[in-house]
């Protein structure tokens, strides 16, 4: 936060007169409103994008009227159309936990946003455990997935419930497992701090940092972390064909674009870390540094998210016994190997 | 009341009330979810104590894991329809008798504490200092615990094994 502030001058003279606790207020609040402009905008254009892209794979157009380039403005008549739509809460339903499943799946996704380093000096808190902290906040997305799978009472929501409970709780190990390459490459824990050991062009990036054993290690936090944000292959917590949507079937109106909303931050949010963590971060592939952070950082967060995207449309879902196989004996073991080859791959080479 | 004083309060209140709900409600899924929020309240008294490694352990170990596997076991053992907590006078008694107790032991020594207030420190990082504390002083204490935790998984095994399963089928 109070890099934001320095960094930013204006608030800095805003700022002048205040007292220092008033002061930390507002600049909290600027910059909790400044993430979560970006939360939205980014969700509204990633929805937009994945019915361009889905659209494209299946040989349609996609949206091409609202806004009349491309469909543009498709996502905000949707967004208008959800806010306006009735909030039903069935009647046997725990009105409580109901309401607040959607909140904590979207906090979750929101305050993953605040140690994203986007440029040098951009960054809304640059914290010591950033990495660390990450991962923990977007683990809290499945209490957020079974509380509204249980508090539904409908029995497909609780099967989505309790399949996001097991697959997310399998797949924070090979995620986990596949984060410590790069954090062994770096010595630091500090997304800003990963960014900067990496600076000067592609070779210094932490892909390469360990030779074969990072490039692996990418490969299996992709992999793991498309399953944490239950996306297709891995999207067994609201499978359609099976679980009519899963933990979110009874949720309708502004509840329901909170799910939406948090869908496509979280894709953003690994994406963004598996960006800092291997591919150099806002620095540029040649080390020239002429681009500004931000757009570099934009650049290779959305390349990886088209392949999210581009996975969904393209894979058929996996089984559940078939998703815990990928997770206990091959992407476990995998990252144990890769753990240990970094390490030795780094001292020895 | 400064700014952090007044967050302070509010997450001491969050903890407390959480914290007093799960111990007091009859509806044990409610209580495990209630559970999830006093180990956030927890988390972020670590943030106040400057102890970011341990804040962000706690969320991740408590808040996202073993809460997870706690709500995973209570939906799977226990009806939809929503099974009613027992309150026992036999059992709340000694309950109250003990954590009484504890209050009182832990309030007179807090009492009879000399405080030595400091100003307040800027945070500085601690996860180097935990690790390289782990890997010399406490060596032995870690490599214990990690020896106790393989124990531990090789039992759960052992005790979730079907029986009859021996002949390699």
């Amino acid at each position: 936060m109070s890099e934001l502030a320095q960094n930013l001058t204006l608030p800095g003279a805003l700022l002048a007169g205040l007292s220092p606790g008033v002061a930390a207020m507002l600049v909290m609040f600027a910059s909790c409103a400044a993430v979560l402009g970006v939360v939205a905008l980014n969700g509204m254009f990633l929805v937009w994008w994945e019915r361009k892209i889905s659209a494209h794979i299946q040989s349609r157009v996609g949206p091409m009227t609202t806004g009349y380039w491309h469909g543009w403005l498709q996502s905000i008549a949707d967004g208008v159309k959800l806010l306006l739509k009735e909030n039903i809460i069935p009647l046997m339903a725990d009105r409580w936990l109901f309401m607040l499943a959607p909140l904590v799946v979207f906090m979750s996704a929101f305050m993953a946003f605040v140690p994203i380093p986007w440029g040098e000096k951009l960054i809304v808190a640059d914290l010591n455990v950033g990495v660390l902290y990450i991962a923990a906040i977007t683990s809290l997305s499945a209490i957020g997935v079974i509380m509204a799978g249980w508090a539904s009472n409908n029995k497909w929501s609780l099967y989505g419930g309790m399949r996001a409970a097991a697959q997310i709780v399998s797949y924070e190990i090979p995620v986990g497992l596949a984060l410590v390459p790069a954090l062994l490459a770096s010595s630091t824990l500090s997304m800003q701090g990963i960014v900067e050991v990496q600076a000067g062009g592609i070779w210094n990036w932490n892909i390469f940092a360990g030779g074969p054993f990072t490039i692996v290690a990418f490969g299996a936090l992709f992999l793991a972390s498309l399953a944490e944000v239950n996306r297709a292959p891995f999207d067994l917590p609201e499978a359609e064909s099976e679980l009519v949507c899963g933990f979110h079937t009874e949720y309708s109106g502004m509840c329901f674009a909170f799910f939406f909303l948090a869908e496509y931050s979280e894709m953003f949010v690994v994406a963004v870390v598996a960006s800092v963590l291997y591919l150099g971060g806002w620095h540029d592939p040649l080390g020239l540094g002429i681009l500004p952070g931000p757009v570099v950082l934009m650049a290779k967060v959305l390349l990886l998210v088209f392949v999210q995207m581009w996975f969904r449309w393209t894979f058929p879902r996996l089984r559940v016994d078939q998703l815990m196989y990928l997770a206990w004996k091959v992407l476990t073991p995998l990252g144990f190997i890769n753990v240990f080859g970094a390490a030795f791959w780094l001292i020895l080479v | 009341m400064s700014f952090e004083a007044s967050i302070w309060y509010l997450v001491a209140l969050l903890t407390l009330g959480t914290g007093a709900y799960v111990v007091f409600t009859r509806n044990i899924v409610r209580a495990a979810f209630a559970l999830v929020f006093t180990f956030l309240g927890v988390a972020a008294m670590y943030v106040f104590l400057r102890a970011d490694f341990l804040a962000a352990a706690q969320l991740l170990i408590y808040g996202g894991g073993i809460t997870v596997l706690l709500l995973f076991g209570v939906m799977l053992t226990h009806r939809h329809e929503g099974m009613e907590l027992k309150l026992d006078p036999l059992k709340a008694l000694p309950a109250v008798a003990i954590a009484g107790g504890f209050f009182v032991a832990i309030w007179s020594a807090a009492r009879r504490a000399d405080w030595d207030l400091v100003a307040p420190v800027e945070p500085v990082g601690t996860s180097e200092a935990i690790g390289s504390a782990i890997m010399t002083t406490h060596l032995l204490p870690f490599e214990e615990i990690s020896v106790l935790l393989l124990v531990v998984l090789i039992g759960a095994l052992f005790v979730a094994r079907r029986s009859g399963e021996e002949e390699g089928s």
